[in-house]
C-alpha cells in the first residue's frame, strides 16, 4: 500500500465544512439501534466543543427508507425534504446536517436533481405551499454528521482521555472503517476522500491514534441493502454479504470496526452472532466477535465517557476486549443497570459467540 | 527552396516528416519540448506485430533525418499569423518566420490513477502498459514481483469510457496487451496470464494471428468482463473483481501483478499552441482535420499540417505513413505558393 | 442451532485463480484448438440437438476451462459435424467433443 497515493486522492476530495451553526436532523432508526450515538453528537458538539447545533422536534423522516425500498415515488420524498428545508429556513439556519447516511445521500440526490431540472424544484415548491403553506431556502452547506466529527477530529484528539492504542503493547489499534454506501458512492465529490478511498472515518482513526485496516472487500456493502433485509426471503443475501466482508477482513485481525451509517453497524454487529450460530465461526480473539462502533461512540470512548452511558451494552458483540485494550475503565456489574443503577434484568447470552 | 518549414514535436512522426522534407530538398527545423527525440516510442521495448525493436526504429529515423536543425528542450512561446506564413517565438529566444508548420505533437497516456478503483499509485503491484514496456526494456521496477504466479491485464483503461471523458477507442492497446502478455509469459513461463477485455479490436495486419498465438501457444486467458475493483490482501497481493460474462458469474482473482492498458488521450500541453494558431478541436478532443477521410493531414489553417496522434490514436505504421504524407502536402503547398508569388 | 428462517448462502463467485486447470491443459494437448475459442456461439446456433436438450459446445468448453464437469451435456451430441463447418476459428469440434468425453470418462 502506498500511503502517499491515498493522500493524493484525499487531497482531491475535500469539501468545505463550516465550523459552526448547524441545523441537525436525526435518523429514523439510530436511536433504537444505538441509543446514545445521536445524544453523543449533540453532547460533544455543544458541551465539549461549544458549537451551535439546532434541532426541532417538528422534523420527520426524510423518506429515504421508503424511497430505497421502492414504496414511494421520488416526488413525494422531495416534498418531505422540502418541508425539512422549510423548518431549517424558519429556524434561521443555512447549514444542514443529517445524522443518517441515507438521508445525506437522499438530500444530495435531490439537490442535484433540482440543479439539473429546475422545473421540478418549482413544482415541489408549489406542492409544499399547497400542502402546508411553507417556503424554503436550499441549504448553503450539506454535511453528514460524520463530516463534522471529522472536521473537529483534532479538537477531539486534544481533549482525548484514551487513544486508539493498545495500552499493553503501545501499538496502534487496527480499526476497520466502513462507510455507508449512500455517503459517497452516488456523488464521490460530496464525501470527504471520495468514493473509493473515503477519508472521513480514516481521518478520525488516524487523529485518535489508531491505524486503518484496508482489506479487499472494504468497499463492499455491509449487507443491509434495504430490500435485502426488509424482505425476509432476501435476508440470506444480507447475511452473506456481511459474511463476505468478515472473511475478507479476518486475516488483518482488526480490533474494532467503526461506521458512519445507521444500518451498517447494526448488521455488522448482529450478523456476527448469526454467523456464529450458523457456522460456529467468530472473528475476534478468544471466541469474541469484532466490536462494531458508531463514530460518535468511538469519539465518546476517546473523550472518556462511561461506556454504559454510550449504550455499548446494547451491542451484540461484546465491547469489553476493546475497552480493555484502550484502557477504558468500566464496571462490569453496571453493564445492564438502567438509569440510577436500577435493575432492568440481564439479557440471555448466546453460546455461540462470547459475550458478557 | 529556401522557405522554412517548422516541425513541432520530435516523436516518430516529427522525425519521419523531417527526414522526408530533407529528401525533398527543404531545410526543416524540428522543435522538441523534451530532452531527446523519439517521443513515447523511444521508451518502448518492442513493436507489434513483428516484435521488432522500438529503439532500432528510433535510431533508423535519426539516421534518416541526419543534418536537420533540431532544437531540443524548446517550446513555442507565441505564434502569429503573417501575410505569407507564421512567425514563431521560441523559448530559447529565437524568432522564426515559417512558410509552413507541421504539427506532430502526438498524444499523452491517460493518467491511470484517475480510475481510482484500480488503485494505480495506491496498491504496490499495479502498473501501466508504459511502466511494463520500460521494465521489459530493462528499467528496474520494484512493483514487478520476482516470481509472479498470476498476472492480469485490464484493457480500455480510460478509453471508450464516457466517465473518463474519453469516448474514443485508443486503437493500439488491444494489440499492445497481447504483445505484452506474450512477453511477460516468456519472462515467467509458469505464470497464468489473464486479459480482461470489453471488446477485442484487432484490426491490423497480422494482429489476429497474434491473438491466436497468444491463446494457443502461450495459453493466455481472455476473459470478457471489465475489472470493476481492485483491493490489496494482507500479504500485499491484489484481489480483483470482474464478471465472467460468458459464464454469467461474478469472478474474483488474486493477482501478483496488474497491468492497466492506459489509453491514448489528447496532448493537453498543446492547448495554448493550438489556440494561438487558431486550430480547431474535434469532438473527441483531438485536433480537427479538414475531414477525417481524405484530408486528415490538413488543418483549417493554410500552411499548417498534422501528422500522427495529434489528430487521434494511431499505430506506428499509420503515424509513419501520415508523416510522409504530411511532408509531401507541405512540400506541394510551398510549391503552389511560390508559383503564385 | 437457532432457526432464523434464512441461512448463509454459498457465494456464486468464481475464484478464477483456484480453478483446477489440469483437465483444460490436457484437453489442449488432445485438441490444440480448445484454446482459441472466442465464444461466438456459432456451434450452438447450428446444433440440431441444442433446441431440444440445451446442449452447447461453447458452454461445455467454457465449463472445462472453469474446472466444471458438464460431460452429461455431451450425451445429446450426435456428432453431426455442423459445428465444425461453422467454427470461424477452425476448431476441430468433433475431436474436441470426443476428447472431452475421454477426459471425463477415464
Amino acid at each position: 500500500m502506498i500511503y502517499e497515493g491515498k493522500q493524493k486522492i484525499w487531497s482531491e476530495y475535500q469539501k468545505e465544512i463550516p465550523d459552526d451553526n448547524w441545523y441537525y436532523v436525526r435518523s429514523c432508526i439510530r436511536q433504537n439501534f444505538f441509543p446514545a450515538s445521536e445524544r453523543m453528537f449533540t453532547e460533544i458538539s455543544r458541551n465539549v466543543l461549544g458549537k451551535d447545533i439546532y434541532e426541532t422536534p417538528h422534523h420527520t423522516t426524510c423518506g429515504g427508507i421508503a424511497y430505497h425500498c421502492d414504496t414511494i415515488p421520488q416526488e413525494t420524498v422531495m416534498t418531505i425534504v422540502a418541508r425539512q428545508f422549510a423548518l431549517m429556513t424558519e429556524a434561521g439556519y443555512e447549514n444542514y446536517c443529517p445524522s443518517c447516511i441515507t438521508s445525506f445521500g437522499n438530500y444530495a440526490e435531490i439537490l442535484e436533481t433540482w440543479r439539473e431540472y429546475p422545473e421540478l424544484e418549482t413544482r415541489i415548491r408549489e406542492d409544499l405551499w399547497k400542502a402546508c403553506r411553507r417556503e424554503f431556502k436550499k441549504p448553503k452547506y450539506l454535511a453528514h454528521t460524520s463530516d463534522l466529527i471529522y472536521h473537529w477530529r483534532n479538537e477531539i484528539a486534544v481533549r482525548a482521555k484514551h487513544r486508539l492504542v493498545n495500552r499493553q503493547t503501545g501499538e496502534s489499534l487496527r480499526i476497520v472503517e466502513h462507510i455507508g454506501c449512500h455517503y459517497a458512492k452516488m456523488f464521490p465529490s460530496k464525501g470527504v476522500g471520495g468514493a473509493e478511498y473515503p477519508y472521513v472515518l480514516a481521518g478520525m482513526i488516524e487523529s485518535w491514534g489508531g491505524q486503518v485496516v484496508d482489506y479487499p472487500e472494504r468497499r463492499h456493502c455491509c449487507g443491509y441493502g434495504f430490500r435485502q433485509y426488509h424482505v425476509k426471503a432476501n435476508r440470506s443475501y444480507s447475511l452473506s454479504n456481511t459474511y463476505k466482508k468478515f472473511e475478507s477482513m479476518e486475516p488483518f485481525h482488526p480490533d474494532a470496526i467503526v461506521t458512519n451509517c445507521p444500518g451498517c453497524p447494526y448488521f455488522l454487529d448482529r450478523w456476527q452472532y448469526v454467523i456464529a450460530e450458523q457456522t460456529g465461526k467468530t472473528y475476534g480473539e478468544n471466541g469474541f466477535g469484532i466490536p462494531v462502533l458508531t463514530y460518535e461512540e468511538l469519539a465518546g470512548l476517546v473523550l472518556g465517557y462511561n461506556p454504559w452511558d454510550l449504550g455499548l451494552q446494547l451491542h451484540q458483540v461484546a465491547v469489553e476486549p476493546l475497552l480493555d485494550k484502550m484502557g477504558v475503565e468500566y464496571d462490569p456489574e453496571a453493564k445492564y443497570l438502567g438509569l440510577n443503577r436500577e435493575n432492568i434484568l440481564r439479557p440471555e447470552l448466546p453460546g455461540s459467540i462470547r459475550c458478557f | 527552396m529556401n522557405e522554412i518549414i517548422v516541425v513541432i514535436g520530435g516523436g516518430i512522426a516529427g522525425m519521419e516528416a523531417v527526414g522526408t522534407l530533407l529528401s525533398l530538398g527543404h531545410t526543416p527545423i524540428l522543435i522538441e519540448a523534451g530532452p531527446k527525440l523519439g517521443g513515447h516510442v523511444a521508451s518502448w521495448h518492442k513493436l507489434f506485430p513483428d516484435l521488432s525493436s522500438a529503439g532500432e526504429l528510433v535510431s533508423r529515423l535519426q539516421e534518416y533525418m541526419k543534418g536537420a536543425n533540431i532544437f531540443l528542450g524548446t517550446r513555442v512561446i507565441s505564434l502569429n499569423r503573417l501575410a505569407d506564413g507564421y512567425s514563431l517565438k521560441l523559448s530559447n529566444g529565437m524568432v522564426i518566420n515559417a512558410s509552413a508548420i507541421l504539427l506532430t505533437t502526438g498524444f499523452q497516456l491517460f493518467d491511470a490513477s484517475r480510475k481510482e478503483e484500480y488503485g494505480y499509485g495506491v496498491y504496490d503491484h499495479v502498473i501501466t502498459n508504459s511502466d511494463l514496456e520500460a521494465w521489459l526494456a530493462g528499467r528496474a521496477d520494484a512493483r514487478v514481483p520476482k516470481n509472479p504466479e498470476h498476472i492480469g491485464f485490464v484493457h480500455c483503461v480510460g478509453s471508450r469510457d464516457i466517465k473518463a471523458c474519453n469516448s474514443q477507442c485508443s486503437k493500439v492497446c488491444c494489440a499492445t496487451a497481447i504483445k505484452q502478455a506474450i512477453e511477460i509469459k516468456e519472462k515467467f513461463p509458469y505464470a497464468r496470464v489473464y486479459c480482461f477485455y470489453m471488446d477485442l479490436r484487432l484490426f491490423g495486419k497480422k494482429y489476429e494471428d497474434f491473438y491466436v498465438n497468444a491463446q494457443r501457444d502461450y495459453g493466455i486467458q481472455f476473459i470478457r468482463g471489465r475489472v470493476s475493483e481492485v483491493g490489496e490482501t494482507r500479504d500485499g497481493a491484489l484481489q480483483i473483481k470482474a464478471e465472467d460474462t460468458l459464464s454469467g458469474k461474478p469472478l474474483k482473482l488474486r493477482l501478483d501483478l496488474l497491468v492497466l492498458m492506459s489509453g491514448i488521450v489528447r496532448n493537453d500541453s498543446i492547448r495554448e499552441l493550438s489556440l494561438m494558431a487558431g486550430l480547431e478541436t474535434d469532438s473527441d478532443g483531438f485536433l480537427r482535420s479538414v475531414d477525417n477521410e481524405y484530408s486528415v493531414v490538413e488543418s483549417n489553417r493554410p500552411g499548417i499540417f498534422f501528422a500522427g496522434a495529434c489528430t487521434g490514436p494511431k499505430t506506428v505504421p499509420e503515424t509513419i505513413a501520415e508523416a510522409r504524407s504530411a511532408a509531401l502536402s507541405a512540400h506541394r503547398y510551398l510549391q503552389r505558393t511560390t508559383i503564385i508569388r | 442451532m437457532t432457526d432464523f428462517g434464512f441461512t448463509l448462502s454459498c457465494s456464486s463467485t468464481l475464484d478464477l485463480g483456484k480453478v483446477d486447470n489440469d483437465k483444460f491443459e490436457e484437453l489442449c494437448r488432445l485438441e490444440p484448438g480448445a484454446g482459441v475459442c472466442i465464444g461466438c456461439g456459432s456451434c450452438s446456433a447450428v446444433c440440431p440437438s441444442a433446441r431440444l436438450s440445451g446442449m452447447s459446445v461453447r458452454k461445455v468448453l467454457l465449463a472445462v476451462r472453469r474446472g466444471r464437469n458438464v460431460r452429461e451435456m455431451l450425451q445429446c451430441c450426435m456428432l453431426c459435424g455442423k459445428c465444425t463447418i461453422v467454427c470461424p476459428r477452425g476448431i476441430n469440434t468433433r475431436n474436441l467433443i470426443l476428447s472431452i468425453c475421454k477426459l471425463y470418462d477415464d
